[in-house]
């Protein structure tokens, strides 16, 4: 039984674990190996970390709740940029200017609303049509880059306004406005998820998606539900983004789904379905984001954080395996 | 017969599951140009043995033996080494690939330097399909052919190796007459050549006609071999059944109510057509037949898994249209489906939620579920149904078959239907809770519930249920009271013999 509890502690707090150790690692390596001259686990550090970690964050929340549900989304990082260039661009509009920084809320919400239309999109087509949400999802990525690039071809799109970056910039407790939003997301959807009926249903259809339906449940609109809910938040995470920074270039956000996806995994959510916490998606995404500071700060370059995260991810998979093996009498296929 | 070696002896095979002892030292032999028929209800251990002999499970004890050659297979491939090669039920093809590719999957005939040796790989497929006298070449899609020529692909498979044992699962189940005679001249010639055949199969007419002996089992446990030719279907079923567990007649004490479901003229393609026949409250109408008859089709289509070609439904008098599942619990019709892990359980959730899936959406506190309600729906179920778990945290995934099985019915229980639609209640469940099942359902009955029972096994039917329907080939043949219905009359409606003259 020991056995057990213990395997189950590893399987479920590995994440933390591995955060633990990258801290410890960076620390030392840091300090013992004169690699870097600052402190690395110092409060405005780790601060910094949560607003780094949100644009990808708040999106891994949403794929979280996808890959539950036993479905995939890679057309995020695509409305990532469109929801980044109707916010920006709308602020041009004649009207929207002459209504002052009222034109703010407006635009978010045009963002916000772009992000719900095209996750709806998407899920229209994978409820009624059947098809893959990977091919599904495929398409939608290439599709809506397309949309990015006819708004404004390769241009930039910019907006200024002083009283949205001074938004995106306020913090409470040191912590920036879009830290704030990815924990206040992480708070909602982890209720959702753990606490609501669709939530509860979501896992069900995950994992096994034919005993839900012989429950009743009409598997279509938690679909939909969860791809809208998706295209919100990569709306959101361009509105917590570009509040601050206020241009966005036709290029922006590309990858942000695989890299999404790999916190998502890496936090432990099957790509299976039917199993996955936004907790553990949570650590997922500041291990990585770790990764990334923790390299960077013993002096190591771009193109090595990713052999490293990619390794990674690999190792955490294979130890999962090796982890939730029944046994020898295990059916070889 | 026993003068001459065997070509597949089997010595004392044993194999046990959690719980279950699947296999209790089966030991049998066939001879080299015999075949011998396997027989066994369903969950007697025939497949349980068949995946011994294909390397896929490894016997606790006992041996096998190849001609002389005593036999251990890891895997299906070194079955297949070894001489042994199956037909299987359900076809494995890719259907892809040619006819040829497929016949020589995995062995496909080389030339240097690693490339396909096309040109005999055609030949030598048209020689063995030219032997079959099967009316495609080698070169067809695989996927083209209708499923009795992909068995004969299968069959092919079989030819290329120099086989010991070809052992046949329910090869007729898909085949038209025309096709069962073409594979019962494929099975002659086999025998000619001196293979040694199993064949399983559970149609009485199939085994006089082209056995040699037959070997019974029941229960996991071997039950005797006796020559075709000396024995009848009546010895030969009192074999398969018969057996310790209670399954004494059922009389019905209490009082029979109104008719709760009504079916009229219902057909759905040609899965099953013209069906009728009704339930009444307080009754348990069990359905029998053999796989494929239909009988779990109507099931899917009474809970809105399929939509009806023509036919009415009547729940109370009123007819209804069902379309979905949630229409079919919305109007009080439960399923407990045949396979319980695939399609009535979601595993890795726990026994609570499991449970309360169907009714979360009205157990809602604000926004929230409301786990209290939950727990208390699951303490009640857990008690009347005598579910044993540690609690209801645990996963249903790892509960034994038997408290599954109670925990899906808890579900549709705790939402008062008043059609209860069981397919296959006990199977892969072993003797001691198949009983309690079966005490269930007869109080379930008692209380006022419509009770159908679809079951593949004629003790459970016979027990169980007030009157049966017997089914064939997606035709009710007869309707029995249990005071009509006999074992040697039922066998013979559901297998297609003399049975039709009472329709």
């Amino acid at each position: 039984m020991t056995n057990e509890t213990l395997r189950n502690l590893l399987k479920n707090g590995a994440i933390w674990g591995f955060i633990v150790l990258e801290l410890v690692f960076f620390e030392l390596a840091g300090q013992f190996l004169s690699l870097s001259d600052s402190a690395f686990m110092n409060l405005d550090n780790m601060l910094l970390l949560l607003k780094q970690s949100a644009p990808i964050g708040i999106i891994a929340v949403g794929m979280t709740v996808i890959m539950v549900n036993g479905n995939i989304d890679l057309s995020v990082g695509a409305i990532f940029a469109l929801a980044a260039i109707v916010m920006l661009d709308s602020m041009n509009w004649p009207f929207m200017q002459a209504l002052g920084d009222w034109s703010i809320p407006l635009a978010w919400i045009f963002a916000l609303l772009t992000g719900c239309l095209l996750g709806l999109v998407n899920g229209m087509i994978v409820w009624k049509t059947g098809v893959d949400a990977f091919i599904v999802t495929l398409g939608a990525m290439l599709g809506y880059r397309g949309l990015v690039f006819m708004y404004n071809g390769e241009q930039p799109t910019y907006h200024l306004n002083w009283t949205m970056v001074d938004i995106a910039e306020a913090d409470i407790l040191g912590l920036q406005t879009p830290a704030l939003v990815f924990i206040a997301v992480v708070v909602i959807v982890w209720l959702v998820t753990t606490r609501t009926v669709h939530g509860r249903n979501a896992y069900a259809i995950g994992d096994n998606r034919e005993a839900a339906v012989n429950a009743g449940i009409r598997v279509g609109p938690h679909f939909v539900i969860n791809f809208v809910l998706i295209g919100f938040l990569a709306a959101l995470s361009a509105v917590a983004f570009y509040s601050g920074s206020g241009s966005v270039n036709p290029n922006d956000g590309m990858l942000f789904e695989l890299w999404a996806i790999t916190a998502v995994v890496l936090g432990g959510t099957k790509l299976a379905g039917g199993k996955g916490s936004i907790i553990g998606t949570f650590g997922g995404v500041l291990a990585i984001q770790l990764l990334r500071k923790g390299l960077g700060h013993i002096g190591a370059d771009t193109e090595t954080v990713n052999l490293v995260i990619g390794s990674i991810l690999i190792v955490v998979l294979l130890l999962d395996r090796q982890l939730n093996r029944k046994g020898a009498e295990e059916l070889k296929v | 017969m026993t003068a001459t070696t065997p070509a597949l002896r089997l010595e004392g095979i044993v194999k046990t599951f959690p719980g279950v002892r699947a296999l209790d030292d089966v030991s049998f032999d066939v001879q080299p140009g015999e075949v011998h028929a396997l027989m066994g209800e369903n969950g007697a251990g025939k497949s349980t043995l068949m995946k011994v002999l294909g390397g896929v499970y490894q016997p606790d004890a006992g041996r096998i033996l190849v001609g002389e050659k005593p036999v251990v297979m890891a895997s299906p491939l070194e079955a297949k080494a070894n001489g042994i090669i199956f037909i299987h039920q359900e076809l494995s093809l890719a259907t892809e690939l040619s006819v040829a590719e497929n016949v020589f999957l995995g062995e496909l005939p080389r030339k240097r330097f690693g490339r396909v040796d096309w040109d005999r790989l055609y030949t030598v497929t048209d020689e063995i399909l030219k032997r079959l006298r099967v009316g495609f070449d080698a070169r067809t899609r695989a996927g083209d052919l209708s499923i009795a020529n992909q068995q004969m692909v299968e069959i092919a498979r079989a030819l290329t190796h120099e086989a010991k044992a070809v052992i046949f699962d329910e090869p007729t189940a898909s085949l038209t007459d025309a096709e069962k005679v073409v594979l019962f001249d494929v099975i002659a010639d086999l025998k000619a050549a001196g293979v040694g055949i199993i064949y399983i199969s559970h149609r009485m007419e199939e085994i006089f006609k082209i056995t040699d002996r037959i070997t019974v089992l029941r229960d996991g446990q071997y039950r005797g071999t006796i020559a075709t030719a000396e024995t009848d279907e009546e010895a030969v079923t009192h074999l398969m059944i018969g057996r310790a567990l209670d399954l004494s007649r059922n009389v019905s004490h209490h009082e029979i109510g109104d008719v709760a479901l009504e079916v009229r003229g219902l057909s759905c393609g040609k899965l099953f057509q013209d069906v009728s026949f009704e339930v009444r409250r307080g009754e348990v109408v069990g359905f029998y037949g053999l796989v494929g008859a239909g009988r779990t089709e109507i099931a899917e289509t009474l809970f809105g898994l399929r939509d009806p070609t023509s036919g009415t439904i009547l729940l109370d008098g009123q007819e209804v249209r069902i379309h979905s599942p949630a229409d079919a619990i919305a109007r009080g019709i439960s399923l407990v489906p045949e396979d319980r892990k695939g399609q009535g359980l979601v595993l890795g959730m726990n026994c609570r939620d499991n449970m309360t899936l169907p009714q979360v959406d009205d157990l809602k506190a604000g926004p929230f579920v409301a786990e209290g309600a939950e727990v208390a729906i699951f303490d009640q179920y857990r008690d009347r149904l005598d579910i044993r778990t540690p609690g209801w945290r645990q996963l249903a995934g790892n509960l034994s078959g038997g408290n599954q099985q109670k925990i899906v019915i808890g579900k549709w229980l705790s939402m008062h239907p008043s059609v209860l639609i069981v397919d296959e209640p006990t199977r892969g469940i072993d003797v001691g809770s198949k009983s309690e099942i079966h005490k269930l359902l007869r109080e379930l009955a008692a209380q006022g519930y419509a009770v159908v029972v679809i079951s593949s096994e004629m003790p459970e039917v016979l027990h169980v249920a007030d009157r049966i329907v017997a089914m064939y080939q997606g035709r009710v043949v007869r309707t029995f009271t249990s005071e009509e219905v006999t074992e040697d009359n039922l066998i013979q409606a559901i297998s297609g013999i003399g049975g039709q003259a009472a329709a």
